[in-house]
């Protein structure tokens, strides 16, 4: 049986990432086929540095994706304190059902319809253009919140309710209690929340189509190169991106577990 | 670990602009050989860009990146944009949540967009360098009196083919239905396109408005269809690069690219005669900055750019200081410039075509397809 486990194991990860490992092979080629390897070469790689629109596109990806996690984070929690703070059952219930809704709906019905009321609210006020970098961030922080929500309130729930009022009793002020004894006891919830949102929204497409304007992010870039076929620059891009990822990842991970390692030996 | 993590991702964020930054270097002696004057009048002011996806010299290759030339010249910051369809683009636009000062989008959408009343007028006169655009490409179908759009890149569809497996085949359409070549043949998976190999072998008009022809096409292709491999769009550059496949249609300039990975390839015009497709520059109505446009398209023409552009997207220029240029790659090349005599009796255009005969078609696709 353990044999048998391995070999799933293997063939899931396999499936997994034998389509980056392609992409990353073939960001190698000098040649622009993605079909034939030619010979190793790094020429798309610095061929990125002089393709002015993907470097805007990821530009904007990036400033979008870190400033929305950001907020979704900061909102995300706040409204899981308020959530878990709520007595009555049935609204908390009602709350937790209505935010959930954007994760639910389908990208496309969030994309068109955050595009009507952007569209519609501009004509409103009389702007010629509604539609850019604020409609955008908007866009990402709806469907952020949800996820950030859903990491933190699990946390809140694992912790002692009666661990602010002991920081009260202890000195604390009600702010004080909040940032020393709530938030670090749901600080892996808020983490795990923000890595989410960071990495919904740097490879979110359909609803950022939807709602960017001139302010186009890398997917949708990409998405755009389809009269021409795609450039292997594309795929260097990609695998530089997901490179960094993997690395934030591992770093945050190893982070983690030292600190926790500090926290256990402390005790 | 808050701030360690928060340290790493902006690290992470300040590489990725850095290198932005860098790369790209203005060419010195650009200035000289511009046919045009860019004054800095309107500097500071913004002009917002709506292209085809890579279909703009960036500066790769030391080419001439021409949104940045722009931009030093006249200081005018330019907001470039992309899109991939003519249809994307027109919702886009329709949206009404966007404005753009230059579009530039085929020949039949630009026919829809001035019946619709969705472009300004571009007075041709003032443009410096609108001399330089063959007489063949002015006073098209979309555009009878050369008032809305200024020709940009012109295309045509030939057929690509693998001499190593199956040499020389007879220059027609009716290749793609030999049964020599069975299971090696590829057809476009787009109804209009693959309706016009069909259309061409039986002689129509490809903007008919007789159901009948439609049906006859529809029928030839039918019976197409068991010799061929497969319908294909972008999977042609992969299957006729391998050899997987040794025969398929495709736009003229494309072939450079396939041919870059397989020297065995081949390309001919049919006959019959094909499809061509003119882009055009056009200023919609939703401009906010239209001398700066003007600017734009009158620099688009001068010759340097002009060039640049015409080697990076490698289909046909409109623009005679580019074609007749000898240091240009494609100078006197019988590929993208098979001459007038085939260009203009042979080539059709695509019109923007009644919507009840697009419906009519694209249910035959569909029972095609099926079939």
């Amino acid at each position: 049986m353990k044999v048998f486990s391995k070999i799933y194991v293997a063939l899931m990860i396999t499936f997994l990432y034998a389509p980056v490992a392609v992409m990353v092979f073939f960001s190698f080629n000098s040649g622009s086929s993605v079909w034939i390897f030619d010979k190793f070469s790094l020429d798309w790689y610095k061929g990125i540095l002089f393709d002015t629109a993907m470097m805007d596109g990821l530009k904007h990806t990036l400033t979008v994706a870190v400033l929305s996690a950001s907020i979704a984070t900061v909102l995300g929690t706040a409204a899981a304190v308020g959530i878990t703070a709520l007595r009555k059952k049935v609204t908390r219930g009602f709350v937790t059902t209505v935010t959930n809704i954007p994760m639910m709906n389908a990208d496309i019905v969030t994309g068109i319809s955050l595009m009507l009321l952007f569209v519609f609210f501009g004509k409103l006020i009389g702007l010629s253009e509604s539609l850019g970098f604020i409609t955008v961030l908007v866009a990402h922080i709806t469907f952020n919140l949800p996820y950030v929500i859903l990491s933190v309130i699990p946390k809140l729930r694992q912790t002692d309710k009666n661990l602010h009022e002991a920081a009260l009793d202890l000195g604390c002020t009600p702010v004080q209690a909040f940032f020393k004894v709530v938030i670090p006891s749901i600080q892996t919830g808020i983490f795990t929340g923000f890595i989410m949102s960071f990495t919904l929204s740097l490879d979110d497409f359909v609803i950022s189509y939807f709602t960017c304007g001139h302010y186009q992010t890398l997917p949708v870039v990409i998405y755009n190169m389809t009269k021409k076929t795609v450039k292997p620059d594309v795929y260097a891009l990609s695998t530089i991106v997901f490179l960094t990822i993997f690395v934030l990842l591992i770093l945050y991970n190893i982070v983690q577990t030292k600190s926790e390692q500090r926290r256990n030996s402390r005790d | 670990m808050t701030k360690k993590f928060i340290a790493l991702m902006l690290t992470a964020v300040l590489l990725f602009t850095l290198l932005s930054g860098c790369g790209y270097e203005y060419s010195a002696d650009l200035d000289a050989d511009l046919r045009g004057t860019y004054t800095k009048e309107l500097s500071g002011t913004v002009l917002n860009v709506y292209n085809w996806g890579e279909y703009i010299s960036d500066g790769s290759d030391d080419s001439i990146d021409v949104n940045r030339e722009f931009e030093k010249l006249t200081g005018i910051h330019v907001n470039y944009t992309t899109f991939e369809s003519n249809e994307s683009m027109y919702s886009q636009l329709k949206s009404g949540g966007v404005s753009y000062d230059i579009v530039i989008p085929s020949d039949y959408m630009i026919e829809r967009m001035i019946r619709e009343d969705m472009l300004e007028k571009i007075d041709v006169g003032k443009l410096k360098n609108y001399d330089l655009i063959y007489d063949k490409y002015k006073n098209l179908f979309y555009d009878k009196n050369n008032e809305y759009s200024v020709p940009y890149s012109v295309g045509m569809v030939g057929v690509i083919y693998n001499s190593a497996l199956i040499g020389e085949p007879e220059h027609s359409w009716k290749a793609l239905w030999d049964e020599k070549y069975r299971d090696m043949s590829l057809n476009f998976s787009n109804p209009r396109d693959a309706f016009m190999t069909a259309q061409m072998i039986l002689g129509q008009d490809l903007n008919s408005t007789n159901k009948k022809d439609w049906d006859a096409a529809a029928k030839l292709l039918k019976e197409g269809k068991d010799v061929l491999q497969s319908y294909v769009m972008d999977e042609i550059y992969g299957k006729m690069e391998t050899g997987e496949a040794a025969i398929g249609p495709y736009y003229a300039g494309d072939y450079y690219t396939m041919l870059d990975n397989n020297e065995d390839l081949g390309f001919y015009y049919p006959e019959e005669g094909t499809n061509i497709f003119v882009d055009a520059v056009c200023i919609p109505k939703c401009v906010r900055n239209y001398e700066a446009a003007m600017l734009y398209i009158d620099f688009l023409l001068d010759p340097p750019i002009a060039l640049a552009n015409a080697e990076y997207i490698c289909y046909a220029s409109p623009n005679k200081s580019v074609v007749e240029n000898e240091e240009y790659s494609f100078y006197q090349d019988e590929i993208l410039y098979p001459g007038d005599e085939y260009e203009i009796e042979k080539a059709q255009y695509y019109h923007d075509i009644d919507p009840e005969i697009r419906k009519y078609y694209e249910n035959l696709w569909i029972d095609l397809k099926l079939y």
